[in-house]
């Protein structure tokens, strides 16, 4: 609530006291929440009966929640590209495959021929670089940022399927040299398909996590999640955030008023990538190592499923569409196709039928609600235009 | 003239100036490429060049599908390419399951062009079926609408790739002779001269129907503006259904040809090889029917001189390679080749 406060003040905006009673509420609600997941993996879990304790671990295992997290991260980082600022982007997963290789080259053994030690949990002998995973979070959010500035800069003037397009090619080529990263002009860069692990573990005072100690590390993801909505609910209500929505509305009207077009779509990028960077060193983490063909298309779909079907735009929406994906991507639907053969004695592969549902739920939601689970009540006006008779559709291209 | 409007004058001046000296030394560099390797090799040049131009040629057919639908309502099909992996699919099953041939002969010619048409059919079939269902009630939302319908509707369509040829890469018998002509050093295969011979008349026949026909003048007339064509007494959603089914047929031939040369399906084909072709459709200019065919010949032969020349990035590079051309032409040609620059309508 002082950190609100504190933003609120820098930033020299008076805010009216109903705004900033929502915000405290959120934060109430979102903490309270994850303390309450928290306190049952931790302590409830293992004290239920063992019948309780594997419907448990089949249907909402520990890990799970954690890769949920990472995905509502990432999402989180799609919303502010797609959702606020109304451009496609078809290659996000450059962003996480980014992120993940920073991860995999400042938080490893993997360059054996330096030996850096930045308040690391390795202990100072093991060479390679070994930054601390709070420092490697920022680092990477940069490099993505810094390429989602590469990629904007020169393609920021096309049309919005154009620009689909371009990102998309973008999210094409970086996991590609990831793959053939092994020789770059005879230096390992990448390893290849076989990818770096093992990563190090997230230091946090007195302790170091290892890759199994799932309870603590939700904690730091929902701390990372937390500073998402943060910054995504901060932004929106900025200078910033109301340039984006104008541009998502309507470009030429935008400009017209004075935004800088490109500054604000590019910032858009940047910001975007930076989460991205986040999410793809927070998976780094929570898988243990980089495996340079993880990093494909489906990746990019799914998010941008999250982000639809939760409701572009809303904070909320994306991070209810991102776990609800994420959990059915990861358990759901192989503990709901396992409870359903074994109950019916078939052979059904469950697991092969998110191509359907994925695919099912960007097409029927576009057609029968295009705003979302949880709209965002501007958004919605303008996906329902067309709606009514005998107006032109313009603008949110 | 005011001094500010100079001042963009001159920047755009230096602009312009900039990319075309860059433009240059990118040729200059190609064709140095190009020269080296040929005088290390003229022979594996030539072999390059044909394999690359025979892809360029079922890039083009793919290609097509791609720019005819965006000309007539300015939509990326993101599922063509899909479309094209179901057209590998279902002739694979024709040819090899439900008539059982493995061997060429005079009776597999005939089962080839039954298959020829019923993979037009099928594809056109299934295209014309997903403009009706999905891409016709978005027709007047906002863009971002009918791309990520379509986006969609490429899983829904690479699921039943999947269930229906299996997730791995099956390998298939082709029915088409197996022999090979030498030139010198130079071997074409009999499959890539029978690819060529359908796929010529095939563009010159859709060529011919876009130009010359009643129909074709109506496509033209409804990419132009869809009111005034409806003013006018076109259907315009009968014509969006036709160019809908002229794609769709165009990706089932090519993959009947697919299938036939390479002898192998897999369910994530298509959209890798729909990427390549859309990126060949907006080197060409989209919406431009020739463009699209040289695009896809240019295209294909640039693969097909990357992967296979001595001194080049090798096949492992070859999608950077792609793409990497298309986002130099989104960044400084947006228009392509042959297209011609339109100022955004307001």
């Amino acid at each position: 609530m002082s950190i609100t406060k504190k933003v609120g003040s820098k930033t020299g905006k008076p805010k009216g006291p109903k705004q900033s009673a929502s915000q405290r509420k959120w934060a109430f609600g979102f903490i309270l929440a994850a303390v309450v997941i928290w306190i049952f993996y931790t302590y409830i879990m293992n004290h239920l009966p063992d019948g309780m304790q594997t419907i448990v671990q089949n249907w909402f295992p520990p890990t799970a929640l954690n890769e949920a997290m990472v995905w509502v991260i990432a999402a989180l980082g799609l919303n502010i590209v797609v959702g606020y600022a109304g451009l496609l982007d078809l290659g996000f997963v450059a962003f996480w495959a980014i992120g993940g290789y920073s991860a995999g080259w400042f938080m490893s053994s993997f360059f054996r021929q330096v030996n850096i030690h930045i308040l690391s949990t390795s202990p100072k002998t093991v060479p390679g670089m070994h930054i601390s995973f709070w420092g490697v979070i920022f680092i990477g959010g940069l490099i993505c940022a810094f390429f989602g500035l590469i990629i904007g800069a020169p393609t920021l003037r096309l049309k919005s399927d154009y620009l689909a397009l371009v990102t998309l090619g973008f999210g094409e080529i970086i996991p590609q040299f990831f793959v053939n990263g092994s020789n770059i002009g005879g230096f390992n860069l990448t390893n290849g398909t076989q990818g770096i692990s093992p990563v190090d573990n997230i230091g946090v005072p007195g302790r170091s996590l290892s890759p199994f100690d799932f309870s603590w590390k939700f904690f730091i993801f929902v701390l990372l999640t937390a500073f998402m909505v943060f910054m995504s609910l901060r932004l929106r209500t900025g200078r910033l955030g109301r340039a984006w929505l104008a541009i998502r509305e309507d470009e030429l009207a935008a400009s017209m008023m004075g935004v800088p077009l490109m500054r604000t779509k590019l910032s858009a990028y940047a910001v975007g990538a930076f989460s991205g960077g986040i999410g793809g060193v927070a998976y780094a983490t929570h898988v243990g190592g980089v495996f340079a063909d993880r990093f494909n298309f489906s990746i990019s779909i799914i998010l941008l499923a999250m982000v639809v079907l939760g409701g572009m735009g809303n904070v909320w929406g994306v991070m209810v569409g991102a776990l609800l994906l994420a959990w059915i991507n990861s358990t759901g639907l192989p503990a709901f196709g396992d409870l359903v053969n074994n109950t019916f004695h078939t052979q059904i592969n469950f697991p092969s039928y998110n191509f359907l549902l994925f695919g099912g739920a960007l097409v029927l939601m576009m057609l029968f609600r295009r705003e979302g689970l949880i709209p965002e009540s501007r958004l919605k006006a303008i996906l329902h235009e067309d709606d009514e008779p005998d107006t032109n559709t313009g603008g949110a291209e | 003239m005011s001094i500010l409007t100079k001042g963009y004058q001159a920047r755009q001046d230096r602009r312009r100036y900039l990319e075309r000296t860059l433009g240059t030394l990118a040729a200059l560099g190609i064709l140095y490429w190009l020269g080296i390797n040929f005088a290390k090799s003229p022979s594996q040049f030539f072999q390059a060049s044909l394999i690359g131009l025979s892809n360029g040629v079922l890039y083009a057919l793919i290609a097509l599908g791609y720019t005819l639908v965006y000309g007539i309502i300015e939509l990326i099909n993101f599922a063509h390419g899909d479309l094209f992996m179901l057209g590998t699919v279902f002739s694979a099953n024709f040819i090899s399951v439900w008539f059982g041939k493995s061997h060429t002969g005079i009776a597999a010619f005939g089962i080839f062009a039954a298959c020829l048409v019923a993979v037009m059919t099928f594809g056109a079939s299934i295209n014309v079926g997903i403009e009706r269902f999905a891409y016709r009630r978005l027709r007047r939302a906002p863009k971002l609408a009918p791309l990520i319908t379509a986006v969609g509707m490429s899983f829904i369509l690479q699921f039943v790739g999947l269930h229906w040829n299996g997730s791995g890469q099956k390998t298939w018998n082709s029915i088409l002779p197996n022999g090979e002509i030498k030139i010198s050093n130079v071997t074409i295969p009999y499959t890539t001269i029978i690819s060529v011979a359908i796929t010529v008349p095939l563009l010159v026949l859709m060529s011919w129907i876009v130009s010359r026909t009643r129909q074709g003048k109506a496509m033209r007339a409804t990419a132009q503006d869809q009111d005034a064509a409806r003013l006018m007494g076109i259907n315009v959603n009968r014509t969006i259904s036709f160019t809908f089914a002229l794609g769709g047929a165009l990706a089932g031939a090519a993959g009947l040809i697919f299938q036939q040369t390479r002898g192998l399906t897999s369910y994530n084909l298509g959209y890798q090889l729909g990427l390549i072709a859309f990126t060949s459709a907006v080197m060409g200019g989209i919406g431009n029917l020739q463009g699209a065919v040289l695009g896809a010949l240019l295209i294909g032969l640039i693969q097909g001189l990357n992967d296979g020349l001595p001194i080049g990035l090798g096949q492992q590079w070859s999608q950077t390679v792609v793409f990497s051309i298309l986002i130099l032409l989104m960044a400084f040609k947006p228009t392509g080749l042959l297209g011609k620059t339109v100022t955004e309508k307001v």
